[in-house]
């Protein structure tokens, strides 16, 4: 007795027997991960890079070395959130018959709702907020963000995050509750293992980084814009990168609550979304969603803004109807904070208020259209160079809109009664990030590649990514919405009718296309990597393009601009272009960048164990991981030292180098 | 300087535009702090929103328990109110210190602030005692988890603006009025008083319309 109680106060309910141990397949993936995992370190050891990584990049501060982390943990939980799509397409097409497949409910239930969870909160995140970080400061001329220490700790909460829910895959489990964990299944009464409160945790913590991120962000898009840039000078980019953090800063806090209020439900019986009680399951639906509508326009929106950039670059003018795309956004921020309730039309909150947020919504395609309509007249006797960019901005308008029109067709409440919850709402809303956000991040990865490492991705594997990702795309989802209008409902684990099978055949087939443009795309990587040396950017401009970040080098100095340039037109570089700019020789200046820092990795480690004690009630671990949390960031006020001075002669000899490389380009 | 290019902005030179000017040598982003706090306030301020919200829509659900009425001490809430709207004029009074370069002045009323908020929290330690120990406990209804939740919340952002200001008090007493800590009772300051206008919220919304009901 003593033993036991001695037992759980140091391990709370961990024990052997959460290790999935008897699950073959998690098994496997176990000594696939590890074996990866212990390769990786050993060559790292091997070639003595970890010093390297520590002090280049993980305590960076450099917007630009963040960024490029961010995409770098984008990537690779976009590696395993795509495995569990592979595993519930081939789950879906062999489980009829009588069949179950090959995964049982409450595998197949966790699947679902990490594919989810992982895909929007660790990979789609993390891309946007990485192009973002990478790009804006740029854009806009700008040395760095408004609070550079401040970004590191952003970025490393968002790893803590992904660190616990990837320990969920071997620790106990994950949620299997959806992956917005509706209440009140998420309640302790009907999921009382581990699952949701990995899924709590995991993203409170990711989601207070993603809001400091949010607020980092929009100070820095404010207050440190070059002299000239007014704000409607801005590129469509920032101003999407604008109205995407507003919203972040916005709706983060309703989401943030809405966990915080069922982590008390679920650790101290509170009675919020509880059945009993007079708790309300509702509100936590509609707190979720004040949060999950916008969402997807912090998504697409700096999509929306990549777009813009590459059209107008690749078209060789001036984007068509700036003023009309900055207030079609501004107008689409301010409508999807009203819109979220068509997420449950079917909650029974009457006729009038469903009409209400039915029109809302429909009104919401008319500045979206407005945007598609200003890119084809950008188009439009444009000297269109379709390299891989541009043609995936093709593909996106083409596969977009198609999304779009079925989102209007489900905004209607009538056909939403019959739609909700069906594979046909499934189909839409990856139909619009698949084709609206990922297309757009393969984009502005593509486009701005050689501007962050000095030479462009591999050409032909690039379009192996293309068409694997487009004709995949459409072969897997097009029978979805097909079953999905005949009545098939979404998160099944087995079917009865065999009529459907061939339809799930299909998307099986489409989704291993679409393994073909992931691997195409980490191929084009990769080969870009070898053949660096034919696709070599000496100029800073590859592509002819026509905003900020063109006009320094590739890969930019850690300062970015040497001299802080001054804006006179929307396309600020095209403008210098035209005026015959050169890049100046003398007059530099000693610059003053913020010195790296290690404590927001300490931070998030401590977060990660905060989180891991909760999650496992071992309240010690929490107890002292809070305390040092406290202490660290206390203890960080007190360093005022926090700026390194680049001596004038080091700026002048990397301009001079610069300067002599273009000309040994000429 | 580069006659052609880094020159006064207002001369136009041969190719008409100057696209560069002398710098100033010392370039930070000290002054988007301000700003940069005002933002994360109102993310702040949303998260009470919704705290509200959530008291809004459950603050009638008393499956049984008792009501805001059986429960409320409006005395205790008006001492209550009173320490921290005091604190608020005691830290004004801390900034007049500050802009008449006065350390010794903004340390003294800092530390006066600080008590008037512990009490402040002290006092309401004492109140949800006092609730817990007639067995209106935040898992005896919605209503109750809600309210606990509200002003607990508001409860423990006063108890981290203490903390902070302890660490403040520290730095000012080493260093003094440095713009870096000027800074730091600038963003307090705007912390200090955001929570005193939450609480207004909490104490009518909350309190009166609660004892009215």
């Amino acid at each position: 007795m003593q033993d036991t109680s001695t037992i759980s106060a140091v391990f709370g309910r961990l024990s052997l027997d959460s290790v999935p141990i008897h699950v073959p397949i998690i098994v496997g993936t176990f000594a696939g991960v590890a074996a990866l995992g212990i390769i990786v370190v050993a060559a790292l050891t091997y070639f003595r890079l970890w010093g390297y990584l520590w002090k280049e990049w993980f305590t960076s501060v450099d917007h630009k070395k963040i960024g490029i982390m961010y995409l770098v943990l984008g990537i690779i939980m976009l590696l395993r959130g795509f495995a569990d799509a592979i595993m519930m397409r081939a789950q879906q097409a062999i489980a009829f018959n009588g069949s179950e497949g090959f995964l049982p409910p409450e595998h197949y239930d966790q699947l679902f709702t990490a594919h989810g969870t992982i895909m929007i909160f660790f990979v789609a995140i993390p891309l946007v907020v990485g192009i973002v970080n990478f790009v804006m400061p740029l854009q806009i001329g700008a040395r760095d963000v408004a609070f550079p220490y401040l970004n590191n700790l952003s970025f490393w909460l968002t790893v803590a995050g992904a660190i616990l829910v990837m320990m969920s895959l071997f620790i106990g489990e994950f949620a299997r509750t959806g992956w917005l964990s509706y209440a009140p299944l998420a309640e302790t009464a009907f999921s009382p293992d581990s699952g949701v409160d990995y899924y709590l945790w995991s993203l409170e913590i990711a989601g207070i980084g993603t809001t400091l991120s949010g607020v980092n962000m929009i100070a820095t898009i404010i207050k440190m814009r070059a002299p000239g840039m007014t704000m409607m000078k801005m590129p469509v980019f920032v101003w999407t990168a604008l109205c995407s953090n507003i919203l972040v800063v916005a709706i983060f806090p309703a989401l943030t609550v809405a966990f915080f209020l069922l982590i008390l439900d679920r650790y101290l019986g509170t009675a919020f979304f509880t059945n009993d009680n007079g708790g309300s399951p509702m509100l936590y639906w509609n707190m979720v969603w004040m949060w999950g509508h916008p969402e997807v326009y912090v998504l697409i929106l700096p999509a929306f803004g990549i777009y813009s950039d590459i059209t107008s670059t690749f078209t060789g003018k001036r984007l068509f109807g700036y003023t009309s795309m900055v207030y079609a956004t501004a107008v689409i921020t301010i409508l999807s904070y009203i819109v979220w309730l068509h997420h449950f039309f079917t909650m029974g909150s009457g006729a009038n208020v469903n009409a209400f947020f039915g029109i809302a919504t429909m009104v919401i395609a008319i500045p979206t259209g407005a945007k598609v309509f200003n890119w084809l007249f950008t188009m439009y006797r444009g000297e269109i160079r379709f390299e891989l960019p541009m043609m995936w901005v093709v593909a996106f308008m083409l596969t977009f809109v198609v999304g779009g029109m079925t989102g209007v067709l489900m905004a209607i409440p009538p056909a939403d009664f019959v739609l909700h919850n069906s594979l046909f709402l499934v189909a839409h809303f990856h139909n619009v990030i698949i084709g609206g956000v990922v297309f757009g991040l393969f984009a502005g990865m593509t486009y701005w590649f050689p501007k962050a490492f000095g030479f462009k991705m591999n050409e032909f594997w690039g379009k192996v990514a293309f068409w694997g990702w487009v004709i995949g795309y459409w072969v897997a989802w097009t029978p979805i919405y097909f079953v999905g209008l005949m009545g098939t409902t979404r998160r099944i684990n087995h079917f009865d009718d065999p009529t459907l099978q061939p339809f799930f055949i299909v998307a099986a087939i489409g989704v291993a296309i679409i393994l073909v443009g992931i691997l195409g795309f980490v191929m084009s990587i990769v080969m870009g990597i070898v053949q660096r040396d034919k696709t070599r950017d000496t100029s800073g401009d590859p592509w002819g393009a026509r905003t900020l970040e063109w006009s320094t080098t590739s890969p930019p100095p850690e300062y970015n601009f040497a001299v802080t340039p001054i804006v006179y037109d929307l396309d600020a570089w095209q403008d210098m272009k035209e005026h015959g700019y050169k890049h100046p020789k003398d007059g530099f200046v000693a610059i003053h960048m913020p010195k790296n820092t290690a404590t927001g990795i300490y931070l998030s480690g401590l977060a990660v164990a905060l989180g891991f004690g909760m999650i496992w009630y071992m309240w010690w671990l929490a107890a002292i991981s809070f305390a040092a949390i406290l202490v660290i960031a206390i203890a960080h006020t007190f360093n005022y030292n926090r700026e390194y001075s680049i001596p004038v002669d080091t700026v002048a000899r990397n301009e001079s180098r610069r300067d002599a490389q273009a000309a040994a380009r000429i | 300087m580069s006659a052609d290019l880094i020159s006064k902005p207002t001369g136009k030179n041969a190719s008409g535009r100057v696209y560069h000017r002398p710098e100033d040598d010392h370039h930070h982003a000290g002054g988007a702090t301000m700003v940069g706090f005002f933002i994360y306030l109102m993310s702040d301020a949303l998260i009470f929103a919704s705290l509200f919200a959530a008291y809004g829509v459950l603050s009638r659900n008393y499956a049984g328990g008792p009501s805001p009425r059986e429960i409320f001490e409006l005395p205790l809430v008006a001492l209550n109110t009173g320490l921290l709207l005091a604190s608020s004029i005691t830290f004004g009074i801390g900034m007049q210190a500050m802009v008449a370069g006065n350390v010794r002045g903004v340390i003294r009323w800092l530390i006066i602030t600080g008590i008037l908020g512990a009490a402040f929290v002290g006092v309401e330690l004492h109140e949800f005692s006092g609730l817990i120990a007639e067995g209106a406990t935040p898992q005896r209804s919605g209503f109750l988890s809600a309210f606990f939740t509200l002003v607990a919340t508001h409860g423990t952002h006063v108890t981290f603006g203490i903390i902070w200001l302890v660490t403040l008090v520290f730095q000012l007493n080493k260093r003094g009025l440095t713009p870096d800590n000027t800074r730091r009772i600038l963003c307090l300051s705007m912390f200090w008083h955001f929570l005193d206008i939450i609480w207004i919220g909490v104490f009518t919304f909350v309190y009166l319309f609660g004892a009215m009901r």
